[in-house]
């Protein structure tokens, strides 16, 4: 059942003919069966699942479900969960149990979701392989030797792998489409502002932002509505109306200008993604889509940009891993600076160091005009393109990454290779607008490409709208790999 | 040997504690002396994933503020991180304002005294006013060696004010502080207890040769937290600094503690250890953007400000500019000098003046009492003031009254004098008697002054009031004895 969309999950829960304790059950037993080959959980809280699980029923039984009630799902272990575990990927809050739930928590809690746990990440959401995880690599579920893209790789694999229908992550420079488009899934990061950060660890303020992973757009839409929102605990929180996500599901792709940017198509891609993408934008047109060319001119200073932005506000936000009050302490230090540095030493991995470094070195008196105040600039430009391109087009279609997934431990040893797979992503984030990527094919080694849509702001209804059109006419977000069962 | 003429240069950095509910980023409350911690929510402690949200009642201050010292009120201004580590900053960084401070100019029209028993005008001119929030407290005692942290004033807002280095004299330095120690009050912005830290100065000192228009190096002598302390740190500073120069030395940029035990400061840092604080706009606060209607409605809402309020009694009543400023030293003063006027008439209004800032001050002084808690109502010194001004009473029965009043033997001054019947004789057939007595029983007196000894009649003088218990009317009796004498 589990395996079923959400709507006709939803429709037999109220039929009666399976309970949410029968889904968490499900959901528990693929994760017990299949998670020692994927590694996508950091915790399985089996007895919160059935306890929710139970007030679902309860709920259904009571008449007061909403369609996700007793759907069972994970959180990327970014969220703040309270009295679980919440581990960051990082060695730093191995030990920290929350005492509050983040916002988007408290929202599918509310709205009746059944958490089975928290799912692994790169440390700290750094990283597009979710190797820096302190509890090891997720692999993915289309081939173990293989990385399932990062950070919210966790989220993404156990998606895929069928462990949890619905899953949520965090999307800071491609960290909820990359892996998407890497396990085979659809994932969507939606306009900056609309999804509340309060109790989502903070990586890049400016450019976290929520998101969610389902099989299908349809789904997607149901998870990322439940999970928008005006949230006054978050003062980047947009306070405006929010669209139901699932309003543009039956929009036709009768003229629809699909803009597809030069420069993504001009070098870069790899000759499988390449096939698979073209086919997928032949099938949109097929559908009724137009297509134009348009240009983002600036896209090429994106990856720059954004690992000067980036790290400057890790580096503050990570400032406060002290080993004082939570987290990581070393266990022998000779004064307050000896502690700092030990427990900081021992608790963060090394890209964290990495970029608290650069971050750090950015922001120093005398670089930060060459480096911060002139990729804020670069950022405005950028913005600038889309909006151009935004005139000509209603979204924009292109290669959700450069290669289909690499294998482990390929990439970590040069982190600039592996920084420069968010090529396609990270611009998105840095302008603030909403994209998608979806199931378009598979690649060298029988391994999954995405397609990626990008809108201008707030049109998440739309995006997933196209993308369930271009699901309703083909099944590539159904295919599923097959995981060796312990 | 001529000596050098040294001129003092003095700039201000006074941090006054906003009097809002809760805390500037969190619901927490502010209120003194709570047991450790227990005022301290999860955006105090910086959990993982909190996000601070801007309390618009320490904006509403800081504009009651910049409206009260005629400075511009920035239309746009940016909260920035200063970043640094320690344990009682638990976010590793301090939100505060750096380049785009809230309020921007003004300046402040105080009277210095002169030392002479007069006082001159001056005027300061302020940089700027900032919002920020304020660490927590290490606590080094009683904890066996290690550091105890209470985290209850973290986050408790403050208005940094920055004067600019207008002052000459620490003199001139403590009237500035005092003067805006009073303003802050007036406007109710900031309860102005020093001893809780509320209101605490730190002082810019350098000294250069008179008439040397660059400013010599400064040292910044850090958390004055008494206007005595405030006077003496900077005496002491200045000498240091001058025998320094004149021993052949060079004063050396440095943070200086004053040490109120042995009188002296000494350096804390020096500018070579400056942090690098790394500053940079928080991604997690918006701009701050105050339009004109809410500035409009808090000037619609400002009390007449003390400056004001002088220049109208000093018009009205005919007060020197220093009785006029000693009465504005307090809202609290001033209304109960209006009081005191409304009721005795403004023809008494120099009288009312003379016994609130004298025995009044004297008597609150002595027992420490605010003037909100005299013993004594503004109604009852009025009547007791238009008894004199009737010639009902003398000064002198006054200050019997007075006391009266003030031990509660009395409604009213009338009461009072009709009680204890000292109510003045004015009927010269009653006084002539009196001297006729006195003088009978004086001759010797008598004889002194017709032998031209001009004391003997002061003597008669007091003689003739010491036989009316007081009542006689002084005039009276001089001019009826100098008669009879004659």
């Amino acid at each position: 059942m589990i395996d079923s969309s959400l709507k006709d999950i939803a429709a037999a829960l109220r039929a009666k003919t399976v309970s949410a304790v029968e889904l968490a059950t499900d959901s528990l037993a693929r994760i017990a069966a299949r998670d020692g080959q994927i590694n996508a959980f950091v915790t399985v809280d089996r007895d919160g699942a059935l306890a929710a699980a139970r007030a679902a029923d309860a709920r259904i039984a009571a008449g007061d479900a909403g369609p996700l009630t007793g759907i069972p799902l994970a959180h990327k272990d970014v969220f703040c969960t309270e009295g679980v575990l919440t581990t960051c990927g990082s060695k730093m809050l191995a030990n920290f149990t929350s005492p509050y739930d983040a916002h988007v928590v408290s929202l599918l809690k509310a709205a009746g979701a059944v958490m089975v746990g928290k799912t692994n990440m790169d440390e700290f959401a750094m990283g597009s392989s979710n190797e820096s995880s302190h509890s090891g690599p997720t692999r993915n579920p289309w081939d173990t030797s293989k990385v399932p893209g990062g950070s919210s790789g966790g989220s993404a694999a156990a998606v895929a792998a069928r462990m949890v229908p619905i899953a949520t992550g965090t999307d800071t420079g491609g960290s909820v489409r990359q892996p998407a488009a890497l396990c085979g899934i659809t994932g969507i990061k939606p306009t900056y502002g609309t999804v509340s950060r309060f109790g989502m660890i903070a990586y890049a303020s400016s450019l976290d932002q929520g998101g969610a992973f389902a099989r299908s757009a349809e789904d997607c839409a149901l998870l990322l509505s439940a999970m928008m929102g005006h949230d006054p605990r978050d003062s980047t929180s947009l306070e405006r109306s929010y669209d139901d996500c699932s309003a543009g599901l039956g929009q036709p792709l009768a003229g629809l200008r699909i803009g597809l940017p030069k420069e993504f198509f001009a070098e870069g891609m790899s000759a499988d993604v390449r096939a698979a993408v073209d086919a997928a934008i032949a099938e949109y047109r097929k559908l009724g889509a137009t297509l134009v060319e348009v240009s983002l001119p600036n896209a090429r200073l994106a990856i720059p940009a954004y690992y000067v932005i980036a790290p400057a506000e890790a580096s503050s936000n990570l400032s406060r891993f002290d080993g004082v009050r939570y987290g990581h302490r070393a266990a022998e230090y000779t004064d307050l600076n000896d502690m700092y540095c030990k427990s900081r030493a021992e608790g963060f991995g090394a890209e964290v160091k990495r970029r608290i470094l650069v971050g750090t070195y950015v922001l120093s008196h005398g670089y930060y005009d060459a480096y911060y105040i002139k990729a804020q600039k670069l950022r405005r430009l950028i913005a600038q393109d889309f909006a151009a391109a935004f005139e000509h087009c209603d979204i924009i279609a292109g290669p959700t990454t450069p290669t289909v997934a690499y294998g482990l431990g390929e990439k970590t040893a040069d982190p600039v290779q592996m920084y420069l797979g968010d090529i396609y992503t990270v611009a998105v984030n840095l302008a603030g607008l909403p994209g998608l990527s979806h199931p378009a094919g598979f690649g060298a080694g029988g391994l999954p490409v995405g397609l990626q849509l990008i809108g201008d702001y707030f049109s998440e209804a739309r995006l997933l709208g196209a993308a369930h059109q271009f699901q309703q006419a083909t099944d590539w977000h159904t295919r599923a790999p097959t995981v060796q069962e312990a | 040997m001529s000596r050098t003429d040294w001129e003092v240069v003095i700039g201000l950095e006074i941090h006054t504690q906003l009097n809002t509910q809760s805390k500037i980023f969190s619901g927490a409350s502010i209120a003194f002396g709570a047991e450790p911690n227990v005022q301290a929510c999860g955006v105090d402690i910086a959990l993982p994933g909190v996000l601070p949200v801007l309390n618009k009642g320490a904006v509403e201050r800081a504009i009651r503020f910049g409206l009260a010292i005629g400075a511009t009120v920035a239309p746009k201004s940016v909260f920035a991180r200063k970043n640094y580590f320690y344990p009682d900053l638990p976010k590793g960084y301090q939100i505060s304002q750096f380049e785009l401070p809230v309020v921007v100019g003004g300046h402040i029209d105080l009277l210095v005294p002169d030392g002479k028993g007069g006082a001159y005008e001056k005027r300061v001119n302020l940089t700027r006013a900032h919002l920020e929030e304020d660490a927590g407290k290490s606590l080094h005692e009683d904890f066996h060696g290690m550091t105890g942290i209470d985290l209850n004033r973290a986050g408790t807002p403050l208005l940094e004010i920055v004067s600019e280095p207008d002052m000459r004299s620490s003199a001139e330095a403590v009237a500035y502080a005092r003067a805006l120690h009073a303003l802050v009050r007036w406007i109710d912005i900031c309860d102005g207890n020093m001893q809780e830290g509320s209101f605490r100065c730190d002082a810019n000192v350098s000294v250069r040769p008179r008439g040397q228009a660059e400013f010599g190096t400064r040292r910044e002598i850090k958390n004055l937290n008494s206007f005595r302390f405030l006077q003496q740190a900077i005496d002491y500073e200045v000498q240091w600094q001058i025998d320094l120069i004149e021993d052949g030395g060079k004063v050396q940029q440095a943070t200086v503690l004053f040490d109120p035990d042995t009188g002296e400061t000494r350096a804390m840092r020096s500018k070579e250890d400056a942090h690098d604080y790394r500053y940079f706009p928080d991604p997690d606060l918006l701009p701050l953007v105050i339009g004109n209607d809410w500035i409009e409605r808090v000037k619609g809402e400002l009390p007449e400000l003390p400056a004001a309020l002088s220049a109208r009694f000093q018009g009205d009543y005919g007060l020197s500019a220093y009785d006029a400023t000693t009465l504005t030293a307090s809202r609290e003063v001033a209304e109960y000098y209006q009081a005191v006027v409304a009721a005795a008439g403004a023809a008494n209004a120099k009288a009312c003046a003379n016994w609130v800032m004298g025995e009044l001050a004297a008597r609150l002084n002595k027992a420490e009492l605010d003037i909100g808690a005299s013993p004594v109502s503004a109604a009852q010194l009025a009547g007791l003031v238009a008894r004199i001004a009737d010639n009902t009473i003398s000064n002198a029965i006054a200050k019997k009254v007075f006391d009266a009043l003030w031990n509660g033997e009395g409604e009213s001054a009338d009461a009072i004098i009709e009680a204890q019947g000292l109510k003045q004789v004015t009927d010269s057939g009653a006084i002539e008697a009196i001297i006729d007595e006195v003088l009978a029983a004086n001759q010797k007196s008598v004889d002194e002054f017709r032998a031209g000894k001009e004391k003997a009649f002061n003597a008669l003088v007091g003689q003739c009031m010491k036989a009316s218990k007081g009542k006689a009317n002084p005039a009276q009796v001089n001019e009826i004895l100098k008669k009879k004498l004659g």
